[in-house]
């Protein structure tokens, strides 16, 4: 069935379909609207879930914790400041293994203070151990939503689902609501090998020393570092996860099919440029126009960021001439994050094409598709510069 | 780029309604076979009585740019004190259209080119039995009239959907009245100059 609404109506409907348990969340714009759809949910007996409001989003993730500890189901949404109060908790959910899915609503931080879109929030986020998928329309936030549950239950990782702030939480399109029978199917009854219970108490990531140990059944235990390889090493089995988990996706709902990386007339395309989010979709009508005038260009959306998919991005963009990469962060005092990572991608390959950086729509700085015409057609040709500092696109002075 | 979209600006004050009156367009929209509908409030720091936009783009294929409209082909203005205080018709295509709820008749508004109609929806509205200065959905038998692109019937329809429950029918006694009473001005040449 399809119906008209926001994207935080499509995130609250997959957090609905997916039968979360337990949701703890504090409110902040532009996530607002999604928790306060879930708890009228909850109190209208449509969501068979305890909403725990709580006074900060430290608190929320802390809930989040101790209810997916005990065997549940836990969700929970932020967005910009809100997630960065969590940052210690983000951590500890992901080192303890808790498969916790979370929207975030990605806003700009700050100070200065600002309410509007970038990715700031997210990408500084990148390395807390979560995995992080972004998303380019409402189908995709409720379809991520109910895949993320099942991603992080196989791989006990926590998910972050992440969609522009405004740009699509605010915004009304249609999206087709999985049927609640098929959704069941796709994603079972969160039944853990082990969960917290009183009967049999334990004491769980207490203090872990440099090296191993002999547990108290006498078997050889982890040290922390071990502990941390495994979270690498699970993280990096996670990519092939994604993909199961999409197409197990797809053959259920018909959608999917791109779990990586969504090309747009990529195929030929001698020049791709890379963003993630709404603004990978933007660039379509850009890539059309561009391709009237004879360009061999496409766009690439990257969905997912964290586990990075370097065999991927590699395949997709190394016999390329060149790749621009546009993106809604900065990592100051260096270059723009994802471009560093795409650079990264690629050293290994025979060929490397030339890779170019633009920033743009911080803090909702409105993205013109002038700007992003110039931008495209500045690196593409003969007579294209060479890869270079990063450029900010639509400053005003 | 794209011209197989038609772009409706909304101009309205918050909290009077205009997002519900584009989403009930956006569902008409959809139900009549346009798989591509998007409806973007302008985002900020809205209070009530500030001016507010909310952008509505219609089509038979699936929208990716979700940015603003900046070149509408028909804008929508659900108070007209508002044309003293915002371009209303900024960036309006030459001969697009401009629906107002005023009192006044379309000759009273000087928007070069443009095509002006004019209906009295908070009267209309009232007399449909809905609390005073309730125009947003009154205002669509105004669009159904005169945009050429959805029938009064199936605007109607998508009013009921939006007010199940919540006694529709004043609502859509609105819209019928208002399209029964929408005046259309015009494209006025000499205004040109």
């Amino acid at each position: 069935m399809h119906i008209i609404e926001s994207g935080n109506v499509a995130a609250a409907s997959g957090v609905q379909l997916s039968g979360a348990q337990v949701i703890a969340a504090y409110p902040i714009t532009p996530q607002t609207p999604l928790t306060e759809k879930l708890s009228e949910l909850v109190d209208a007996g449509e969501l068979n879930a305890q909403y725990i409001p709580v006074e900060s989003e430290h608190s929320a993730m802390s809930v989040c914790i101790a209810a997916s500890s005990a065997g549940t189901r836990a969700f929970t949404a932020t967005s910009a400041n809100g997630l960065l109060y969590m940052n210690e908790q983000l951590h500890w959910a992901a080192g303890a293994r808790l498969p916790i899915v979370m929207c975030v609503v990605n806003r700009g931080i700050g100070a200065p203070w600002t309410v509007w879109n970038d990715h700031q929030d997210a990408i500084s986020q990148r390395d807390t151990g979560w995995i992080q998928l972004f998303c380019c329309d409402h189908q995709q936030i409720i379809d991520t939503v109910i895949q993320a549950f099942r991603l992080a239950e196989t791989v006990r990782i926590p998910v972050m689902v992440c969609y522009d702030g405004y740009i699509l939480s605010h915004t009304y399109m249609p999206f087709d609501i999985p049927e609640p029978a098929a959704v069941s199917r796709f994603l079972p009854e969160f039944a853990p090998d082990w969960a917290l219970d009183p009967a049999c108490p334990a004491n769980l990531n207490t203090v872990t020393l440099p090296d191993i140990r002999p547990d108290v059944r006498g078997e050889t235990a982890p040290g922390y570092m071990e502990i941390r390889q495994n979270l690498h090493g699970d993280m990096r089995r996670a990519i092939d996860v994604v993909a199961d988990t999409d197409a197990a996706f797809a053959q259920t709902f018909g959608r999917g099919g791109n779990p990586f990386i969504e090309p747009y007339r990529c195929e030929d395309a001698e020049y791709v440029a890379v963003a993630m989010g709404s603004l990978s979709y933007q660039l379509r009508d850009v890539i059309d126009v561009l391709r009237q005038e004879g360009l061999a260009i496409g766009v690439a959306g990257l969905r997912l960021y964290r586990p990075f998919p370097n065999r991927a991005v590699a395949e997709a963009l190394s016999a390329k001439k060149g790749v621009i990469v546009f993106e809604k962060a900065v990592s100051y005092g260096y270059e723009g994050p994802l471009y560093a990572d795409i650079k990264a991608a690629l050293y290994d390959c025979a060929h490397r094409p030339a890779v170019h950086n633009y920033i743009l729509g911080l803090g909702g700085r409105e993205i013109k598709t002038d700007d992003l015409f110039d931008s495209l057609r500045t690196c593409c040709g003969a007579d294209a510069p060479e890869a270079r500092e990063p450029a900010f696109v639509g400053l005003k002075i | 780029m794209r011209d197989d979209i038609t772009k409706i600006r909304w101009h309205g004050r918050g909290g009077q309604g205009a997002i519900t009156a584009a989403k009930i367009v956006a569902n008409a929209a959809f139900s009549s076979g346009y798989g591509g509908v998007v409806m973007a409030p302008t985002f900020g720091t809205e209070r009530r009585g500030a001016p507010v936009l909310t952008s509505l783009k219609i089509s038979k294929h699936k929208i990716y740019d979700l940015s603003p409209i900046t070149e509408p082909d028909v804008v929508i203005v659900l108070d007209h004190l508002l044309v003293e205080e915002v371009d209303v018709a900024s960036g309006l295509k030459p001969g697009g259209l401009i629906i107002i709820n005023t009192p006044r008749p379309p000759e009273a508004f000087a928007f070069a080119g443009m095509k002006v109609a004019t209906a009295d929806v908070t009267t209309l509205a009232g007399k449909a039995g809905l609390p005073t200065g309730i125009v947003n959905t009154g205002i669509i038998g105004a669009f159904a009239r005169t945009a050429d692109l959805l029938d009064m019937d199936t605007l109607a329809g998508a009013i009921e959907s939006e007010f199940a429950g919540k006694s529709p029918e004043k609502n859509t006694a609105a819209a019928r009245a208002t399209y029964e009473h929408t005046l259309v001005g015009e494209t006025d040449e000499k205004r040109q100059q």
